[in-house]
């Protein structure tokens, strides 16, 4: 298993401290976790399992569950294409094939230098600027093929991997 | 408890308020079709639809597993829509199920060809592609073949219920979902106990032991001296394979049946059981006046050692050394038997019949072995041996009653026998340290406070001006209350005696499977109902035998006179005892 370190345990026990008392705390902390941590790897889904009492077997259940989780680490600058009915009619297949040819990996991939992931979403309400990608939270809307490599060239120089 | 009137099709009936269509229409007299269902809504997912049916007014179908019953509610179960629904059900479970069921160990018990059968519903009428397969053979004790798994999550709530430990688990999404432990591991690399509980409550042959019934037949084919021995609660349950009543005593006929099975000696394990009272019993009082540790916890459980070595690895000190009796048993075969018969040790092979599935895995250690030969060579479950027997052409129920054989480890007393039941273990020992400490037996007998089925039982008895507080387990769920309080340095105990399954060997993971659809002449709540019928056949056979205390047993204390001086003796230590080493479950 991956070795976490011990301001990892120390961080991700912050985000337990923060929802434990809560009813049902397990997706806020997973989804905090997520967040702030990149991935959900198994020793730290035994570390909430241990302080919530939830079976790690459960915890990696929901887990596997909700793709939004992820066991892997993810890119630096994680990009979102819209697969949903509007985005799709609208060439989003295109857009999200171009940032994969560009960067030599399938939706759901890292890039060997952890600079990119591609996720390929289902909708996410913005169809009204169909076909929308969003990059680590920030929106791309109607983009064409033709947009795609001045993005990556953009995100590339803008710095290296975690 | 209130009451409402229901309709089943259009019959009035009046109803406890609260059930469930499927608990009403029982009491009622009607059998809905179920799968998932189980044991009082221990899981009620609701998931397979199986049950199926039409609520007047209702919008489309309810699964009745999960539906509340309700003031005028109108109930029909057979109409052609609610029926042909729920045989509609069964054939897409039936789609994506291994249907190789000639080869599958549960034929005859399988829940779903029950009620394929009972719905009309056939292979092959939806095809298609099917979830990828994982089969986990890797313990010793149990198989998990994803092929035959149908989702209900009885297993996932077995595990939980009884133990808090939640091995089990779904896992993935839609069509890809699987019921496994984390990351689809092997249950041998993750903090299973290996009790087998999952497996007495899988509806499919998607958990079952590990058979080591090929094993056995391989020794007697290299000739091999094939000596047997069996657990005390396997006869309180062996008869139900052979259609007798729950909690019928089969200790005559098993043996018989062992005898005709060609076993060379067939002995009770129950001889060592009373030799574990005798090294357990001496190894408390020792600890009591010496300042050792204590609580003092039973060690006869391997589900449980398994689950302190996961999880309690700071409380090993507690556990008592002995061995579980049937190791015990089997270092004696080894040994003192061989010696006595002139057999090389390596020439005999020891077969364990147990109620058990993490006996299987108890043998494989290696603190269970002594220069590369193994205490024990096999263990079958009770329900192999019957699968044995069945294979045999053996009349079970027409045999006769047949004696154990009688020499060298052929008596055993009551004590032995109730080791098969929550409590068991800790009134025999209260037997024999009551002797010990008083010099004479304990008038009673009977120490009625450790029996019974309550998660906790503690006690406190005054030996002589000794007082000596106790308690008792099983599930681990239980346990980890008795334990939590000594690592908190509270608990106020000498002995704690745990058991890894809920009720104890009776209702241990290598039992008959219990289940009222294939148990036609026994009452509806006989899930409720079998540990205590059971457990009597125990009790039963205790209050018959005229040696009731494990130190009155004649041939243990030969064997003391003879070969292991006293109990805790150097030879004792390097036959009877064991280590124990903290484990990491994920690993």
């Amino acid at each position: 298993m991956a070795h976490i370190s011990e301001a990892g345990v120390k961080k991700i026990n912050e985000i337990i401290d923060r929802h434990i008392g809560q009813k049902t705390p397990l997706m806020m902390i997973l989804s905090d976790i997520q967040n702030e941590y990149g991935y959900i790897p198994l020793d730290v889904q035994q570390i909430v399992s241990d302080r919530t009492g939830i079976s790690v077997a459960e915890i990696y259940g929901v887990v596997t569950f909700y793709s939004f989780f992820s066991l892997e680490p993810k890119g630096k600058y994680v990009i979102g294409c819209c697969m949903g009915t509007a985005c799709y009619v609208k060439g989003a297949q295109l857009v999200m094939d171009k940032f994969c040819e560009l960067l030599n990996i399938e939706p759901g991939q890292t890039t060997d230098d952890g600079m990119f992931t591609i996720d390929a979403l289902r909708c996410i309400g913005a169809c009204g600027i169909a076909p929308a990608v969003t990059i680590n939270g920030k929106v791309y809307p109607k983009l064409s093929v033709s947009d795609v490599p001045g993005i990556v060239e953009e995100y590339r120089n803008m710095g290296g991997a975690n | 408890m209130a009451k409402v009137n229901i309709k089943i099709e259009g019959i009035s009936y009046q109803v406890e308020e609260g059930l469930t269509i499927l608990e009403a229409a029982k009491k009622c007299g009607y059998e809905i079709p179920s799968l998932c269902a189980f044991n009082h809504g221990e899981c009620s997912n609701g998931s397979c639809r199986v049950c199926l049916v039409e609520v007047v007014g209702a919008r489309g179908l309810v699964a009745s597993c999960v539906y509340p019953v309700s003031e005028g509610m109108e109930i029909i179960i057979s109409s052609a829509k609610a029926s042909e629904a729920r045989r509609a059900s069964v054939e897409l479970l039936l789609s994506n199920h291994n249907q190789n069921c000639q080869q599958c160990d549960k034929n005859g018990q399988c829940e779903l060809l029950n009620v394929a059968y009972i719905t009309g519903a056939r292979e092959g009428r939806y095809q298609g592609e099917k979830t990828p397969v994982t089969v986990d053979e890797l313990t010793p004790s149990i198989v998990r073949d994803t092929s035959k798994c149908i989702l209900c999550g009885r297993c996932v709530a077995r595990c939980e219920n009884a133990h808090g430990l939640g091995i089990l688990g779904f896992e993935n999404r839609g069509f890809s979902t699987i019921v496994a432990p984390a990351e689809n591991r092997s249950m041998a690399n993750s903090p299973c106990i290996l009790c087998g509980q999952c497996v007495s409550v899988c509806p499919t042959g998607a958990l079952m032991e590990k058979s080591e019934i090929a094993k056995v037949d391989e020794a007697f084919k290299a000739g091999k001296h094939v000596v047997v021995q069996t657990a005390p609660a396997v006869r309180a349950a062996l008869g139900e394979e052979f259609g007798m009543p729950v909690g019928t005593a089969v200790t005559g006929k098993m043996v018989a049946a062992l005898k005709r099975l060609g076993f060379h000696k067939v002995y009770d394990t129950n001889f060592a059981a009373d030799l574990t009272i005798m090294e357990e019993g001496t190894e408390l009082l020792g600890r009591i006046k010496n300042g050792g540790t204590l609580p003092m916890i039973t060690s006869c459980s391997p589900g449980w050692i398994n689950y302190a070595e996961y999880n309690y690895g700071d409380l090993l000190p507690h556990l008592s050394s002995c061995k579980s009796p049937h190791q015990m048993q089997g270092a004696i075969i080894k040994s003192y038997y061989a010696e006595k018969n002139g057999i090389d040790p390596k020439d005999i092979f020891v077969v364990s019949i147990m109620p058990c599935t993490a006996k299987k895995d108890e043998k494989e250690r290696d603190q269970m072995q002594k220069d590369g030969i193994k205490d024990v060579d096999a263990v079958l479950t009770t329900r192999e041996l019957a699968r044995m027997i069945k294979r045999a052409g053996i009349l079970f129920t027409r045999l006769p009653d047949e004696e154990f054989d009688q020499d060298l480890m052929g008596d055993y007393t009551g004590a032995g026998v109730i080791f098969g039941v929550t409590g068991g273990v800790m009134e025999a020992a209260l037997r024999t340290v009551y002797y010990v400490l008083t010099g004479k037996e304990h008038e009673a007998i009977k120490f009625e406070a450790v029996r019974g089925f309550d998660g906790i039982k503690e006690a406190s008895i005054d030996i002589n001006g000794t007082v000596v507080n106790v308690a008792i387990a099983h599930g681990m769920k239980n346990a980890k209350v008795l334990l939590d309080e000594i690592r908190e340095g509270k608990s106020k105990y000498h002995f704690i005696e745990i058991m890894g399954c809920p009720g104890g060997c009776i209702a241990g993971g290598g039992q008959p499977i219990v289940r009222s659809c294939f148990l036609p002449n026994e009452d509806d709540d006989i899930l409720d109902t079998y540990k205590e019928k059971r457990a009597n056949a125990l009790y039963s056979e205790d209050e018959r035998l005229t040696l009731r205390q494990s130190h009155n047993n004649p041939q243990i204390k030969a064997l003391y006179d003879e070969y292991l001086g006293e109990p805790n003796s150097h030879k004792a230590h390097e036959l009877l005892h064991t280590t124990y080493s903290p484990r990491k479950g994920f690993n």
